[in-house]
């Protein structure tokens, strides 16, 4: 037996091994205790693409779809519309849809392959409701100088009927536009992008 | 004398596990402050809102289905068909509104006190976890119902993460376990609320009570009592928790349930507020509720988010508010704890505090309006003034001379006495005797009830009063 005392060193290297050799095992469990977390692949295969017909839609109507779960709407707009979003330019936040998310089939003003179809996905860009479909012009609560659009009930986010964004509301960019194209002239699916397709 | 068979089993026991030890530790050989007034009685209503809602949570388990196709449906058989599912339900959704009444007063008592000051700083930090643990159980538990409130409620504070730059987006994926509020995000929330968060809520009450029972506890006057002791080594203005405090609580606890019972027989939504109207509607995820709103506890903290007009900055503010509640000890540089020996300038600015806090969290409840905003912003600044300006503004203060002992409280005979003497003056002084009446008896005429009110004296004592609260300020 050893009687000059305890050799601190050696028990330092094996404390401090045996924190490392633990600390590693610990991070490879965490790996698959927070990956369980994630989307399952159930989850990540319900995405499947949405077929709707517009064939019936009136001038200025509104229908809601939905898509992944999300409310996806498909909005009909009259020539007064197209017209009014043209003049919008200075008191929206990204008129261009610099910032935004739509495929590039979309990104232009009117932000639609065809300028009167507008199809978006109705979820607030900033905390994810769903704003209220308010074509009327300067409604009382809205005030004067609302043109006709989205309202976001939740925080007070406003978007014109192309779905972009004001400025001055929390909502950070405009509405996004989901990858979508025309089978024929009526038909329309969503969730696969007219580019993907002519590629 | 022969020990008795039962004395021997309770020996047995005592000599393999010490409860007599930990009974003392904590209970009869605790020695707290003599003077605990009223607001004393939120920590062990705290401790009983939670023993209430362990209960409760652990019968509605028996008959909820977390699973987002059933949920709404077996909330409504839990109200219409187990037998008491009612109460049940009712006890632990008007649990959850008292839980935040009790520790919003016992948070109050804490920073009007200075019960967070040195030596009790972890104290209030565990306490302050507590209460974070507290809001996400209750976040979480809110889900549950699958209600359109329940829904879109979770929506916006999921989405919250999502504003945090890089990570966000797929952090808010990985909290909900799909691509929006689905069947999934409802059963790791009912996981969560049944077993994670409660243990972690236990956890931290535990150590909350450790940590404040080696320090001992502060009380109104904020001075230390181990400071003078008696030859036995007991604080001199020290009294054991048990039997004093013990039976003082007991009384706390049958006004606390009386008004608890009134609540849950009577009014168990309470106007919309403990249950919100739009939770009666199952959730749709394609349509968001014309009015959406927390639940009241979190709506002082929503409307500093919806004041701020960037999605970003706004969850900052947010996340903010609760944070600078954690740094207090360290921000309050007064030497002086109690807020009976402060200066006017922190009574000032405590009932600011309040006041901000009660209008946001009105404004919370309320629609966004341009009025709304301004309201919710000039309130904002002075939440956060009162905390980033403290520095400043208790380093000047004026404080008064401490006691060296602790000032007894009126008894509750003494304060009847003295109200008994006032109160024909007062009488005398708000209301007039009238000149000359045609109908009625003379004992009638002579009475209380043949005076009328004078408006004058009213206004006299209006005066009064608020000179007295100024005073007080001062």
């Amino acid at each position: 037996m050893n009687n000059k005392g305890v050799d601190k060193s050696k028990r330092q290297f094996l404390t401090s091994a045996l924190t490392v050799v633990g600390a590693v095992g610990t991070g490879y469990l965490a790996v698959p205790f927070l990956a369980q977390m994630q989307p399952s692949v159930k989850a990540m295969a319900a995405g499947a693409p949405v077929e709707v017909d517009i064939s019936k839609m009136e001038t200025g109507q509104l229908i809601r779809v939905a898509w992944r779960g999300k409310p996806v709407w498909v909005l009909n707009r009259t020539p007064e519309v197209l017209a009014t979003l043209k003049t919008l330019d200075s008191e929206l936040r990204d008129p261009n849809s610099e910032d935004s998310q739509q495929p590039p089939s979309s990104k232009n003003p009117a932000r639609s392959i065809k300028p009167e179809i507008l199809v978006a996905v109705g979820l607030c860009t900033h905390l994810g409701c769903s704003p209220t479909f308010r074509p009327e012009i300067a409604p009382s609560d809205l005030g004067e100088k609302w043109h006709g659009g989205f309202f976001c009930p939740c925080h007070g986010s406003w978007f014109d009927l192309a779905g972009r964004v004001y400025r001055g509301v929390p909502a950070p960019t405009n509405l996004e536009i989901p990858p979508y194209r025309y089978i024929t002239d009526n038909l329309i699916i969503v969730g696969e992008s007219a580019e993907e397709k002519s590629a | 004398m022969k020990p008795s068979r039962l004395n021997e089993c309770g020996n047995w026991v005592l000599e393999r596990f010490p409860v007599t030890k930990f009974w003392n530790d904590h209970m009869a050989h605790y020695y707290a402050p003599k003077n605990f007034n009223f607001w004393y009685f939120f920590g062990s209503l705290a401790l009983l809102v939670l023993v209430n809602q362990i209960l409760t949570g652990i019968l509605l388990t028996m008959n909820y289905k977390p699973d987002a196709k059933l949920a709404f449906d077996s909330v409504e058989y839990i109200m219409r068909d187990v037998p008491w599912g009612w109460l049940v339900r009712y006890m632990h959704s008007t649990g959850a509104s008292a839980f935040f009444i009790v520790i919003y007063l016992h948070m109050f008592r804490g920073i009007m006190y200075g019960s967070f000051k040195h030596p009790r700083e972890l104290i209030w930090i565990f306490g302050m976890l507590l209460f974070v643990a507290l809001m996400a159980e209750a976040f979480m538990g809110y889900l549950l119902p699958w209600g359109q409130m329940s829904y879109w409620g979770a929506q916006v504070i999921i989405s919250l993460f999502s504003a945090i730059p890089v990570i966000g987006d797929d952090l808010s994926l990985w909290i909900r376990g799909d691509y929006v509020i689905a069947d999934a995000t409802l059963n790791r929330f009912f996981a969560f609320h049944v077993i994670a968060v409660p243990l972690v809520l236990v956890m931290l009450v535990f150590m909350h009570i450790v940590a404040l029972h080696e320090v001992g506890s502060n009380n109104p006057d904020g001075i230390e009592i181990k400071e003078s002791k008696d030859p036995w080594g007991h604080p001199v203005d020290g009294i054991p928790f048990h039997p004093y405090y013990t039976v003082k609580d007991i009384v706390g606890v049958a006004v606390f349930l009386l008004f608890f019972a009134t609540v849950i027989f009577y009014m168990p939504e309470m106007g919309g507020y403990f249950l919100e109207h739009a939770n009666f509607i199952p959730a749709d995820p394609m349509k968001t509720p014309e009015h959406i709103a927390p639940v009241w506890y979190f709506t002082p903290f929503y409307s500093i988010l919806r004041a701020i007009p960037d999605k970003f900055a706004g969850v900052i503010a947010m996340g903010g508010s609760i944070v600078v509640l954690f740094l207090l000890p360290w921000l309050d540089r007064c030497k002086v704890k109690s807020i009976r020996y402060r200066g006017g300038i922190f009574k000032k600015a405590l009932f600011l505090f309040v006041l901000s806090f009660v209008v946001l969290g009105y404004l919370g409840t309320q629609p966004v309006t341009p009025v709304a905003t301004v309201v919710a912003r000039l309130f904002t600044t002075v939440y956060f003034g009162f905390f980033l300006l403290m520095p400043l503004y208790t380093r000047w203060e004026k404080t008064k001379p401490l006691p060296k002992k602790l000032t007894p409280a009126h008894s509750l005979e003494e304060q009847l006495h003295s109200l008994e003497e006032q109160l024909p003056a007062f009488i005398e002084e708000i209301t007039t005797k009238p000149h000359h009446s045609e109908i009625g008896d003379s004992a009638f005429k002579s009475s209380f009830f043949s005076r009328r009110p004078n408006p004058e004296g009213m206004a006299h004592v209006i005066t009064r009063l608020a000179q007295k609260v100024k005073g007080s300020l001062d």
